[in-house]
């Protein structure tokens, strides 16, 4: 029976496009979407408060700030480089953003009040600041993302704690706070902002030249250079899109929260990068896009939402979450290692 | 010779394929105790293919594995070393960043009891071997330090000392100069004597008749004939490798050849005393529209580092660069790009995109002539399809991921991407090493399309017969030193290799 089911696989092998090398071929994107499938499933039978329409918008939301900030961290992982500041820098875009908003009088904050407009772009001038220092750091210092966007993660919490001197901020600009807290036909603002944003993610890197260039990158970084592309403008690029993606998350994630502290974010550096990874976007490099994205912020946003539906203690739920990064992490590395075997 | 023994390892119709392309069909192949089986085809005729199955790198094929007399399955690499196989893979493998010693003993270091390294017991074991193959480095040197030639030396001899029983050499002399092919031909027939079984696989078809037994012959994924190396002739072999008569292919390149008088145009490029710290001193030449240019040396003569200044790879210490008649300092690829000048590196896995299409492959370079902002599949489809029917790359289907093409027409994929928007300058280098003779004929002549298109072409190669099969104009470079400039005038390999 044994020497039977392996002849059947070795057939599979020798068709040309054969269910078999597809399915290994595509590993990476079906995986992810199994396991959503699979968690889903699993919540909807334990709890029936789960699968109701009002919670699929609470997953909605509670996804929104970390896709926004995922969307930049993708073209970076694309490019088998890091972005460790992420977090830090949506922090302090959100905290600038308040600082340059007129506070409470009970607000003790030295802040400089501005027109709603004058704030935003003042704040968004900021992050792409820290992205392009990135940038430099990277291609022209020729320091490796890992440490350069570490060095990054403290500078923009130091530059965050400067600004609110251990103090919180309420008010930020009205246009953010609709963004951040409003809603639409019952449809919150910042769930349309996320979805814009991640089809725009998607578009750039699909049908665009920079976006086959950021795969091209990823895929082989010396052909990319001998193929004649400029590399180094490429990968500062990304860098700069991931900054302004976490400027824009952190504004709306202050407004979102309703104040502006330090470490506000901190959790949200692990959740994109989880969101990425696990969608099955490959660590190194070429291979994944906004799409596996898309279905890893749904299988984080699921798992968070869902173990507080089942009544779990809160305390077993870190340990689940870290037993589910790491479940993705190997089927990220082996879904590299089939895809290889199949292109052979 | 192998009369009434039995093989040590036979195989009965393998069959494999690769995404529906048929790399091997049907194939028995059998290797006995103490010979040495070379292997020759062309370019994807499946030779490696076959290896890299005995050598457990490919578990899935249908046909019968006999290993002693017994029935195997390798489900690995590591499997096939277990049951004494070893192979040297065409592309260098070794772990530049490790010392002499550790490369050698990679996988099996010698340890104490405590499972600590015994660094010293390692130098010295790694020293003796090497000195039997005729190598005297410091075994603690850091391997990527030593010349590409010496690193595969080092390659070869890890496998060759591991104490495997069968060896397989897949293209094991393009990187080694004369003198130490000859010392690996010394060693390979001593291991022959005491009852290694090496196959050798190799495009330079006098290599494979001097030091084999027995020689067999691969066409399009089938096995064409075998037969004793004593009795067959260099012609023979290439008449059943390409299935045409074979003379007329190949050039021996040992008579005079003329260069043309005054040959090219308009001086494309100006290179002025370009120095780059130990690689290059004052090196200063022309290259001229419609005129190969080639540069002969040895390896590590500061080719390499030449043709990376002229793309923009490198910066320069000193001299200056000049593209039709302006000064230019390449502060990256892409600004070498813009101005005209475009390379083929020596090897295809810095130019190419192995788990992407054909067509994307053949577009990344041209995609800011063909779309502003956004893709334009289509069209990339349509030039990539122009291209491989254009150049013959088998098979002609744009849309394969370009790891299931064979590598010479991998390397004709690397020539693709240039040619939709021809340079001003294109740089070769190697540009046929490894590939078969059908296939460096090919190459051949797309080159000289393109001389005719106006082109200048620099070949930079260290194969004098590249050299001599291309150029108009050559030029040879030793340690980093223009030393001869042979033009409108005779040449041949023994005057080259003289000046070398």
């Amino acid at each position: 029976m044994a020497s039977s089911d392996s002849a059947t696989a070795r057939a599979d092998h020798k068709q040309p496009h054969g269910l078999g090398s597809f399915v290994r071929s595509q590993m990476r994107n079906i995986a992810p979407f199994l396991t959503l499938i699979f968690l889903s499933a699993f919540f909807a039978i334990a709890s029936p408060s789960f699968a109701t329409l009002d919670n699929v918008g609470n997953i909605l939301t509670q996804v929104s700030v970390t896709g926004i900030i995922a969307v930049g961290l993708t073209f970076v992982i694309l490019c088998a480089e890091i972005d460790l500041s992420i977090a830090s820098i949506a922090n302090v875009t959100g905290i600038a953003v308040a600082y340059f908003t007129l506070q409470e009088s009970y607000v003790n904050i030295a802040n400089v009040p501005m027109p709603g407009w004058a704030a935003i772009v003042l704040a968004l001038a900021l992050c792409a600041l820290l992205g392009v220092v990135n940038a430099l750091g990277l291609t022209m210092i020729g320091i490796p993302s890992f440490i350069m966007t570490l060095a990054m993660m403290q500078i923009a919490a130091g530059v965050s704690a400067l600004l609110v001197r251990g103090q919180i901020a309420y008010k930020v600009p009205d246009l953010i706070t609709t963004l951040g807290s409003g809603s639409i036909g019952g449809v919150p603002w910042i769930v349309i902002v996320a979805a814009v944003m991640l089809l725009g993610g998607h578009l750039v890197l699909t049908y665009t030249r920079f976006g086959r260039y950021v795969y091209m990158v990823g895929g082989n970084r010396e052909a990319a250079e001998f193929s004649g592309l400029n590399v180094k403008l490429i990968l500062g690029s990304v860098m700069v899109i991931s900054a302004v993606c976490s400027g824009i998350g952190g504004m709306l994630g202050v407004a979102h929260f309703g104040s502006a502290q330090q470490n506000e974010f901190d959790t949200y550096l692990l959740d994109s990068i989880a969101a990425v990874v696990v969608g099955g976007t490959s660590l190194f490099g070429g291979r994944g896009g906004i799409g596996n994205t898309i279905v890893g912020l749904f299988v984080l946003g699921v798992l968070n939402n869902g173990l507080d539906h089942v009544n779990i203690d809160s305390f077993l739920k870190i340990l689940i979450r870290g037993l589910i990064l790491l479940a993705a992490l190997i089927i990220n590395v082996y879904a590299q290692r089939l895809r290889e075997r199949a292109a052979e | 010779m192998s009369q009434g023994r039995s093989p040590i390892l036979e195989l009965n119709q393998i069959t494999k394929a690769f995404g529906g392309v048929e790399a091997l069909r049907g194939v028995d192949f059998s290797l006995y105790a103490g010979e040495i089986h070379g292997l020759v085809g062309e370019n994807g005729a499946g030779k490696s293919t076959l290896m890299k199955i005995i050598a457990g790198v490919h578990p899935e094929f249908s046909g019968r594995f006999m290993l002693d007399g017994r029935e195997t399955r390798f489900r690995s690499a590591r499997d096939a070393h277990a049951a004494g196989i070893g192979m040297v893979h065409q592309e260098l493998s070794v772990a530049p960043d490790l010392t002499v010693a550790e490369n050698v003993f990679l996988g099996n270091q010698p340890t104490n009891r405590l499972g600590l390294v015994q660094w010293r017991r390692m130098a010295r074991e790694a020293s003796e071997q090497l000195a039997r193959f005729g190598i005297h480095v410091d075994p603690m040197t850091r391997l990527g330090d030593l010349p590409i030639g010496l690193q595969q030396l080092i390659e070869i001899a890890r496998v060759l000392f591991s104490g495997a029983r069968i060896i397989i050499l897949d293209e094991p002399t393009s990187a080694l100069s004369p003198p130490e092919v000859e010392r690996l031909f010394t060693t390979l027939r001593k291991l022959r004597d005491e009852g290694t079984s090496i196959v050798f696989i190799s495009h330079f078809i006098e290599d494979i008749l001097r030091v084999s037994d027995t020689v067999t012959v691969f066409r399009n994924g089938r096995k064409i004939a075998e037969t004793a190396s004593a009795d067959t002739t260099k012609g023979a072999l290439i008449e059943a490798m390409i299935g045409r008569g074979g003379e007329a292919l190949e050039h021996s390149y040992t008579d005079d050849l003329m260069l043309p008088q005054s040959g090219g145009g308009a001086t494309v490029l100006k290179v002025d005393q370009l120095s780059l710290g130990r690689s290059l001193q004052d090196v200063s030449f022309e290259a001229r529209s419609g005129e190969v240019l080639g540069i002969y040396g040895f390896m590590g003569c500061g080719q390499l580092e030449l043709s990376r200044i002229l793309f923009g790879k490198l910066k320069p210490d000193g001299g200056t660069l000049a593209v039709d008649g302006s000064a230019k300092t390449f502060r990256s690829t892409a600004a070498a790009r813009r101005a005209g000048v475009a390379l083929v590196p020596e090897s295809r896995r810095a130019m190419l995109f192995h788990q992407e299409p054909v067509y994307k492959n053949v577009s990344i370079s041209i995609l800011d002539r063909i779309s502003a902002l956004l893709l334009k599949p289509i069209r990339e489809r349509a030039i990539a399809q122009r291209q491989v029917e254009q150049l013959q790359i088998r098979p002609p289907v744009v849309g394969l991921d370009l790891g299931m093409l064979s590598g010479g027409n991998q390397q004709k994929v690397a020539l693709a991407k240039w040619l939709t928007y021809p340079p001003r300058l294109l740089v070769l280098c190697e540009p046929t090493r490894g590939m078969d003779v059908g296939a460096k004929n090919d190459v051949i002549n797309i080159v000289r399309d393109l001389r005719a298109k106006g082109l200048a072409i620099i070949v930079l190669s260290t194969e004098p017969e590249t050299v001599l099969s291309l150029a108009d104009r050559i030029l040879v470079l030793k340690r980093g030193a223009v030393v001869r400039e042979f033009a409108g005038e005779a040449v041949s390999k023994d005057r080259l290799l003289e000046a070398a």
